[in-house]
């Protein structure tokens, strides 16, 4: 429950990176027992905030204090010595390990690892989110993954935890149950520092709100008290409009531009998801939305479509053509293009040039290539055109790739795609990681795209984002594909049906 | 103490400046190396690198650089394909002896016809062995996933039991006492690898370096195929997804380092070399990982690279006989470099800042 | 063929044939687990040699040579990590230009120590067991760092899969950003590992030149180095298969060399490219198996991390 001492305080701290002020002056107080949203755009400097606490980071100037004595954690053994626990987004946990070693790895003096697999499978019981001690990490789902993490965190009795956007790897249902955990860690009198840009959790869950804008506080406010659209208006700073679509009309004969019948593929990951049976069709001028927690197979959607996965023959067919056992060279050349999630490393090369990187995809239907050499002077008028259609804030096309923000290098990414005018157009997560203002950018583009005539397939964990952009949609779930329905009138909970529930993991709650 | 911060764009100058600054500090820590083996650093920095071209023999050792410079470009030129695209071909040493017992085995196999088209059959023979013995780690690698490293390298010392072979008995010298070692080319003209023009010690290799540089700078700058092998060493995911094809790439590199440290064989055995003896490789293969690296992948840095290479070989011959330095000086002086070089390269990418406690400077 | 040979005597002379790629794959493991592929180990091996060697003659003993050897290993192996952990250089070419340059430092500390003889290590004196019939041949009949090895062996094992520091070592081997992020440090336990690498290099460098040839010549490790490498995949990164896998090697070396003293009908350059030979296919074969050696592979393996933020 909430209680009026307060535990920790942030007092105008500031952090700057070459050319980036993460957090500037920046102000703020949890209380004991609160539930305390971080709400922020991504690049807000909610990420920079919390490693400080998390004594992964050092501010360079302001101070922290807790419980009124001065807190300047120099690592995270030293914050977690204090009571500081973090649940991450990303990058904590050791796939090849198995669940009790992975927590054993986040604890200061752990118990054997017999007894260590005991408290794991008391406290998991205890607080509803069962979990095998024995299991390696990389077999499990998204949502399992969270618990590990989140157990982690508990065996240290934290006074503080901190959660980072663990909404995003979860079904409607499973957030249900996070959040059932979370209240009655706060009636215990644990404080949760809870960050996140989803609007509606933030009124659902939390007590008080800060509320960040480039680095810094623009407002504090209590959540239940707003509506979802002034929060967004703080967060953003701007008014949003929705993207508009251009008027439907029929193409053609409406037989389906992309076919996809029965395709199974065995994962090339390593920990993977292999697909199986995944069957869709999308028509000429449609946008097809495609849900799903994180790991359940949308990489390997995306590999096997736009080539770099071969299938079989008849499984996928575009434009008319069987393309299963074609390269991504070959089905560009056909029209078939696709964008990847991983913007540095897949999508493009992030040591290589902007003109380079347009090169990458263009170079078939930009026709660049002449006998095996390349023309380097229409590599370069393609990657400019990109940048100026689609607004790249860069000094330049010879600029690297890594040097870009990520809105700025997604905008590139999705715009070189778009600008080859493709007949099918397959984007995995295309707003993923990016402000708002690129954000609604982007779908605009894919939507412009679609009402030209194109096929789209849109992959994304954002539901919010399918919802408003799609005009039908399925949910890939452990490598299988639900029928496609109709956006119009599907509701929230029918979506968390097609999610796979809560993934068929049991709730044991003791009643708070 | 110090923090390294990655820099958004490469530095240009460091990538070219880097060089300079390892030879200069190779030069500075070989000096103290010979100052500990009681030389006096001065005198054998100056017969290494001054001597074979402004001192009394220059006349003649100029000649000799070339010599040495040829095989070693050649090697490293096939290397950097396949370092760029992250294939690593270690074990060029065998490809250059396979290159050489094949070249040198067409031409004695028709020993002694005189014909213009033994030479060029040759140089397609000695390619081929290389090509040939660079296949199997590719083909493991593309088949298997085996560590082409490891296969490559070990495929050296297998091959250096063949040359053993070679030259105590398939190419042993019918004529030669029972000595071992092949028939020597000086005396079959015309399958001989001759100086070209007197003096300056340019062979058929050196040309055969030359047109390599060339066309390997032409292939990565303008080509697709030097598109794709840059990418697929920055990227490797990104290569996939532009569409290039893993094995045909493997393959490829592979085959281009293997054929040129064939070539490279082949002409040092036909030409300067002479003859198949058991002591024939003599570490081009290993030294030329270095001049690879020492010219940043790049073939006119290698180009460089390898003259600077060749010069440290002359100079430490000179040093050996003229200072009593030992020869194996000079090859720790040679990983020194490649130390240096890989120790500086960090100024490229990454900016250094020093920082005390009071905070960032 | 094997007329002639005794098994025991085979048995026991294998055991000693292996201790030097033993040691070395088993570093060379540790270094591999914790996510660094360092490819000096030949260079590190011979500096190992030679220093050990040198250090056994300046004192007359040799255990202080063997404590020499591990520490010209390590040194060697501090380059190596100065290198790829604070200067960020790609592991591939230093590892290889850490093998160049100990193969010409160590010919040049080797000058003049060509033809000394070494003090000899004697076997461990174990009396009567020694005697009993093939088994005392076989068991009882080493010198200590035949049973230093095995021990090291179990150690290894029992570090990296029971204690805390080996979880350690495999965590940051697995994801060194999450390891990172929970605030361990990264390069400093690679360091570690790295020079423990080194030194066992270095040991069994030394054991080369002090008990197995044992005198100095120079390039006296002949590629031993390389075939640790190809053990520690061999042995997907399991110190026990280190074990089998130096034994099947050693093997292989006495087989082709006793099968050479015999004046067995196989030509001498076929028998002495066989260990090479069977490297490779040994390789091959494991790493065919469609990635189940792979996935036990470490998934940082030959990454630089550099905390960026």
């Amino acid at each position: 429950m909430k209680s009026d001492k307060v535990l920790l305080s942030v007092e105008g701290v500031t952090k700057a990176y070459p050319g980036v002020v993460a957090n500037s002056d920046v102000s703020f107080s949890v209380r004991e027992g609160e539930v305390h949203a971080l709400l922020g755009e991504n690049g807000a400097g909610k990420s920079t905030l919390v490693k400080m606490i998390y004594g992964l980071v050092k501010p360079d100037s302001g101070r922290m204090t807790w419980r009124s004595a001065v807190y300047a954690p120099g690592e995270p053994r030293a914050a977690r010595a204090s009571g500081v626990g973090m649940v991450f987004q990303h990058f904590s946990l050791f796939e090849a390990l198995n669940v009790a070693e992975n927590v054993a790895l986040g604890m200061e003096n752990p118990p054997e690892m017999r007894a260590l697999a005991a408290k794991i499978t008391a406290v998991s019981q205890a607080y509803g989110l069962p979990l095998d001690p024995g299991r390696m990490v990389g077999d499990l789902s998204a949502g399992e993954r969270q618990r590990v993490e989140i157990i982690r965190c508990l065996l240290q009795e934290p006074k503080l935890l901190i959660m980072d956007e663990p909404t995003s790897v979860l079904t409607p249902q499973e957030v249900e149950i996070l959040f059932r955990t979370l209240r009655q860690l706060s009636a215990e009198g644990t404080a949760i520092l809870y960050i996140s840009h989803k609007l509606e959790e933030i009124r659902a869950l939390c007590d008080e709100a800060t509320i960040l804008r480039r680095g810094r506080v623009v407002a504090t406010c209590t959540p239940r008290e707003r509506t979802a659209r002034e929060m967004a208006e703080l967060m953003v700073g701007a008014t949003l409009t929705p993207p508009l679509r251009g008027e439907k009309r029929v193409w053609g004969d409406g037989a389906a531009a992309l076919e996809v019948t029965g395709l199974s593929v065995a994962s090339p990951i390593a920990f993977g998801t292999s697909l199986k049976a995944v069957s869709f069709s999308v028509g000429r001028g449609e946008v097809l939305g495609i849900a799903g927690v994180a790991g359940n197979g949308q990489d390997e959607l995306l590999l096997a479509l736009s080539g770099e996965v071969k299938s079989g023959a008849g499984m996928v067919r575009a434009a008319g053509v069987s393309v299963g056992a074609m390269g991504p060279t070959e089905r560009r050349r056909i029209g078939f293009c696709c964008a990847p999630e991983d913007r540095l490393g897949h999508a493009a090369a992030p040591d290589m040039s902007l003109v380079e990187n347009a090169f990458l995809t263009g170079s078939v239907r930009k026709g660049l290539v002449r006998k095996g050499f390349i023309d380097w002077a229409a590599a370069k008028v393609f990657a400019d055109s990109v940048i100026a259609a689609y607004d790249v804030r860069t000094p330049g096309s010879h600029v690297a790739a890594r040097a870009l923000s990520g809105g700025n290098l997604q905008k590139f990414v999705i715009g070189r795609e778009l600008d080859q005018a493709p007949e099918v157009i397959v984007i995995n997560q295309p707003t993923w990681g990016v402000d708002a203002a690129a954000a609604a950018a982007i779908r605009q583009a894919i939507l412009n795209r679609a009402t030209e005539g194109a096929a789209v397939v849109v992959i994304s964990q954002d539901l919010d984002e399918l919802l408003e952009i799609s005009d039908r949609f399925a949910v890939l779930n452990e490598g299988r594909l639900t029928v496609p329905r109709p956006v119009q009138g599907l509701t929230v909970d029918e979506i968390g049906l097609m999610m796979g529930g809560a993934h068929g993991m049991e709730v044991a709650h003791v009643p708070a | 103490m110090f923090r390294l911060e990655k820099r958004p764009v490469p530095s240009r100058f460091w990538q070219g400046a880097t060089p300079v600054v390892a030879v200069l500090l190779t030069m500075f820590a070989g000096g103290l190396m010979f100052a500990v083996l009681g030389k006096n650093p001065v005198e054998v920095i100056r017969t290494i690198f001054w001597d074979p071209l402004f001192g009394e023999f220059a006349w003649y050792l100029r000649g000799q650089l070339l010599v040495k410079a040829g095989p070693l470009i050649l090697i490293a030129v096939g290397l950097s394909l396949g370092f760029r695209a992250g294939i690593w071909n270690i074990g060029a040493e065998g490809q250059y002896i396979m290159g050489a017992i094949f070249g040198a085995g067409v031409g004695l196999a028709v020993f002694p016809t005189e014909n213009r088209l033994i030479f060029p059959l040759m140089i397609v023979a000695g390619a081929f062995g290389g090509w040939l013995w660079a296949m199997i780690p590719a083909i493991l690698k593309t088949r298997f996933n085996t560590n082409e490293i490891l296969v490559s390298l070990m495929l050296v010392y297998v091959a250096n039991a063949i040359l053993a072979m070679a030259a105590l008995g398939f190419l042993r010298n019918p004529e030669g006492a029972g000595f071992p070692g092949s028939r020597n080319f000086s005396g079959y003209p015309a399958a001989q690898n001759v100086e070209l023009i007197a003096g300056t010690g340019m062979h058929w290799g050196v040309v055969a370096a030359f047109i390599t540089v060339i066309a390997a700078y032409v292939l990565l700058q303008k080509h697709l195929l030097g598109f794709q092998i840059k990418l697929a060493g920055q990227a490797p995911r990104a290569a996939r997804f532009h569409g290039v094809n893993p094995t045909r790439l493997v393959v490829l590199c592979m085959g281009i380092s293997g054929a040129l440290a064939g070539l490279a064989g082949m002409f040092e055995v036909t030409g300067p070399a002479g003859q198949i003896t058991i002591d024939f490789a003599s570490g081009y293969g290993f030294t030329a990982i270095i001049v690879a690296f020492l010219g940043r992948l790049n073939p006119i840095g290698i180009l460089l690279a390898g003259i600077l290479m060749a010069l440290t070989y002359i100079g430490g011959e000179m040093a050996a006989t003229n200072l009593g330095l030992p020869s194996a000086a000079i090859q720790a002086f040679q990983g020194m470099l490649l130390f240096f070089l890989l120790a500086v390269d960090v100024l490229a990418n990454y900016r250094v800042r020093l920082f005390t406690a009071m905070g960032v400077k | 063929m094997l007329g002639g040979i005794n098994p025991a005597v085979l048995i026991a002379s294998l055991m000693v044939a292996s201790v030097p790629i033993m040691l070395a794959a088993l570093g060379e493991l540790v270094v591999e687990k914790a996510g660094v592929l360092n490819l000096g180990v030949e260079g590190m091996m011979i500096m190992g040699a030679i220093c050990g060697f040198i250090t056994a003659v300046a004192t007359g003993s040799p255990v202080m040579g063997f404590v020499g050897g591990a520490a010209g290993g390590a040194a060697l192996s501090l380059i190596f990590a100065f290198l790829t952990q604070v200067l960020l250089a790609n592991q591939v070419a230093t590892g290889l230009a850490l093998t160049l340059f100990g193969l010409g430092l160590s010919s040049l500390m080797g000058q003049g120590y060509n033809g000394i003889k070494p003090p000899l290590t004697g076997d461990v004196p174990f009396g009567p067991l020694a005697d009993i019939p093939g088994l005392g041949r076989i068991l009882f009949s080493h010198d200590w760092v035949v049973y230093f090895s095995i021990a090291i062996v179990a150690a290894t094992w029992w570090v990296l899969n029971r204690s805390r520091a080996g979880l350690i070592i495999r965590a940051v081997g697995e994801n060194h950003e999450a390891a990172h992020a929970l605030g361990y440090k990264v390069q400093r336990i690679r360091l570690a590992c790295i020079t423990f690498g080194g030194a066992m290099a270095g040991m069994g460098g030394a054991y080369i030149s002090l008990v197995r040839v044992p005198q100095w010549t120079d390039g006296i490790t002949a590629g031993a180095g390389w075939i640790a490498l190809a053990i520690v995949v061999f042995a997907s990164w399991k110190p026990w298969r280190v074990l089998i896998g130096a034994y099947l090697f050693g093997g292989i070396t006495v087989l082709q060399l006793n099968l050479q003293a015999a004046g067995s009908g196989i030509p001498v350059e076929y028998l002495s490219m066989s260990p090479y030979l069977i490297t490779i296919v040994v390789l091959v074969i494991m790493s065919s198996g469609k990635g189940r050696a792979s996935l036990n592979a470490p998934a940082a393996l030959g990454q630089n991390f550099h905390a960026s933020r």
